[in-house]
């Protein structure tokens, strides 16, 4: 284990505040050694700021950062065993694909530059474009250019900036598992910056949310997705409906009740914060059902919109206090309604999960971009 | 009828062409005659004799290595220093930026006269005499303009990303420079340099104003030939110099389309 965690990644208090304005706020994160790690968070929120103070390319205004037990706040980028995939890929035009690859590796002696060059670029499958020039390629290939010149390195680091943003949706989805594989083939540690949290979910083994120059919540994608901490992480990492609801007094050691617009709901004490009393009941679309399920939460509305889209079905339910539910349905034959049709919406209780009321329920639900 | 119509451009790009190289062919042509008197104005007789004597006319050779060296060494001196202004106008906002960009256009706004005769009154006030350092100096001035105009365009369009990519890739600000940002500068660096060392090889107002009976430049010497009859060896000069223009053009076009067009 001590072995294990030499080179992990450790953000202290890292701050960056440009003349009017904070960009990222102190932020604290340890990224452990060979992991997939995604920075996840609409446009703006201090990304390509944070990987740029690791890559050494912008300067903190306060913090550490240390690669295992090195600290390398002050050391220049060339100096850091960190290198970068950037958004634009920046490769050099007047090199070849081979030079592009190997001007890591002549920068540092290595005698096997050329080998070990040929050898990534067979690994992302560039091996015939070798002596071409990068313009002379498709967006695709020279995003693996990209990627090549700096995995070869084999730096303590990999920084990926938005890499597949410039591709079209299929190429993207494609690189997604290509980008993947790479990674446990070569067990470096990756971060990966996205605004796309389809993405971001699909390819990391955990990732952090940042808003504002803040990280909301860090986590793998299953517990984010099921434990949002905020109204932004339920918003931002798909839909959530939210329910203004009132803590009951009592309760037992796993089940809590709420009481929202004079319903009683169940919810798991584990998802309710500590000390509040006034929250938002956030339930998934997919998880909510049309009917009785026999559980305690229920809650009758009328159906006001459906849309069908194949594998599932999409019902929008009002409630007698005029909020719309969504409910997701999947198409196995069960559970259908009609327009206009009186129905019962219900869940199991350790699906639904409680926040702090303080907070803007919209929070982070504009700034999803549907990539279908 | 359409035949005409559709090659219409390509008669009219030969007229062009015809129009703006007959002057360097009745050179050409010239180079090779045998003048009957002074003036080499009208084809007398086929020969060689100005080809294979070009210093045959006195001084004539003395000034083209002048104008050759002057012509050299301001063309490095203005490259080396217009780079550096470029780079650092291009590249930095720092007080005055905007200032010196202005006053980079200045030279190539005021007219030759009025700067040859203020370069005069002001070398005079200064004690620097007349001749070939007063030349140099008044070269270099004019031609850092033209230098720092053809590479700033250059370094406009590069991309600092790539230099900030070559950093992260562990080269350092020497490295950086040497391997990614001379060489994407490079053509502007080139033209700049080409473009300042014609200007100065041709330069006559400027030069002669500044120069002393023993800095005769080769312009100079045509100027001064012209009154008692240009002689045959000025026309040799004239046509090599130009083949010399025409070969490095041509080189800088197939460097450039190999670069664009490299196949593997
Ligand atoms: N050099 C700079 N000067 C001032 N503000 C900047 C600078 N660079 C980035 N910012 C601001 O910092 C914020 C975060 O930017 P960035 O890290 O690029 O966001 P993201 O990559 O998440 O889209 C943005 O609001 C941006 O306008
Ligand atoms: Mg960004």
């Amino acid at each position: 284990m001590s072995e294990q965690s030499k080179g992990d990644l450790s953000l202290v208090a890292l701050t960056k505040s440009f003349a009017t304005f904070t960009a990222v706020h102190p932020l604290d994160l340890t990224i452990p050694q060979g992991s997939f790690f995604a920075l996840l968070g609409p446009s703006g929120c201090g990304k390509t700021t944070t990987l740029r103070m690791i890559a050494g390319l912008e300067e903190p205004t306060g913090g550490r950062i240390r690669i295992g037990d090195s600290d390398i706040t002050e050391t220049k980028a060339y100096q850091r065993n960190v290198n970068t995939v950037f958004q634009s890929y920046a490769l050099f035009p007047h090199m070849s694909v081979l030079d592009n690859v190997m001007f890591g590796l002549r920068r540092r002696g290595d005698k096997d530059a050329k080998a070990k060059a040929n050898e990534v670029l067979e690994l992302v499958q560039l091996g015939q474009v070798a002596n071409k020039k990068p313009t002379q390629l498709s967006g695709g290939m020279q995003q693996r250019v990209a990627l090549a010149r700096a995995l070869v390195n084999r730096p303590d680091v990999l920084l990926l900036d938005e890499p597949l943003g410039a591709l079209d949706l299929k190429l993207r989805r494609q690189m997604q598992i290509e980008l993947k594989r790479i990674q446990q083939e070569v067990g470096l540690t990756f971060i990966h910056v996205t605004h796309d949290q389809e993405e971001a979910m699909t390819m990391a083994d955990s990732i952090a949310v940042m808003n504002a120059g803040r990280m909301e919540q860090l986590g793998d994608p299953a517990t984010l997705y099921e434990q949002p901490r905020s109204t932004f992480v339920a918003n931002f990492l798909g839909q959530s409906n939210l329910l203004r609801a009132r803590v009951n007094p009592g309760g037992t050691d796993e089940m809590v009740t709420v009481r929202a617009h004079d319903v009683d709901l169940e919810v798991s004490r584990e998802h309710l914060p500590d000390g509040v009393g006034d929250v938002w009941l956030g339930v998934r679309p997919e998880k909510l059902r049309l009917g009785e399920s026999g559980g305690p939460n229920h809650l009758r509305g009328i159906v006001r919109d459906v849309s069908f889209s194949g594998v599932a079905t999409q019902y929008s339910v009002e409630m007698p206090w005029g909020q719309e539910l969504i409910v997701i349905q999947q198409n196995d034959g069960s559970n259908r309604a009609t327009l206009g049709e009186a129905v019962t919406v219900s869940w199991a209780a350790q699906h639904g999960f409680a926040l702090d009321a303080s907070q803007d329920a919209e929070a982070g639900a504009e700034l999803v971009d549907d990539h279908g | 009828m359409s035949w005409i119509k559709r090659h219409l451009i390509t008669f009219a790009a030969i007229a062009v062409l015809i129009y703006m190289l007959v002057p360097n062919v009745i050179v050409a042509a010239f180079s090779f005659n045998d003048p009957k008197g002074k003036y080499n104005y009208n084809f007398n007789e086929f020969s060689t004799a100005a080809w294979t004597n070009p210093c045959g006319a006195q001084g004539i050779c003395e000034s083209l290595g002048l104008s050759l060296q002057i012509g050299v060494i301001a063309s490095l001196a203005a490259t080396a220093l217009g780079t550096m202004i470029a780079f650092a106008l291009g590249r930095y906002r720092f007080r005055g930026r905007s200032a010196t960009n202005l006053l980079i256009f200045m030279p190539m706004a005021t007219p030759e006269v009025v700067m040859g005769s203020s370069l005069l009154t002001l070398f005079l006030m200064l004690g620097v005499p007349s001749g070939r350092t007063a030349i140099l100096i008044a070269h270099i001035m004019f031609c850092v303009s033209f230098v720092v105009v053809a590479v700033k365009a250059r370094v406009a369009t590069l991309d600092p990303k790539l230099e900030e990519a070559a950093a992260d890739l562990g080269a350092n600000p020497t490295q950086t420079f040497m391997r990614v940002t001379l060489p994407l500068a490079a053509p502007g660096i080139a033209a700049g340099a080409l473009l300042a060392f014609s200007l100065s090889f041709d330069d006559y107002i400027i030069t002669n104003f500044n120069a002393s009976p023993s800095s005769i430049t080769f312009p100079m010497y045509v100027w001064g030939a012209s009154a008692r009859g240009v002689p045959v060896q000025v026309y040799v000069i004239g046509t090599v110099m130009f083949l010399l223009a025409l070969i490095v053009v041509m080189t800088g076009q197939l460097i450039s389309s190999r670069r664009n067009r490299q196949v593997a």
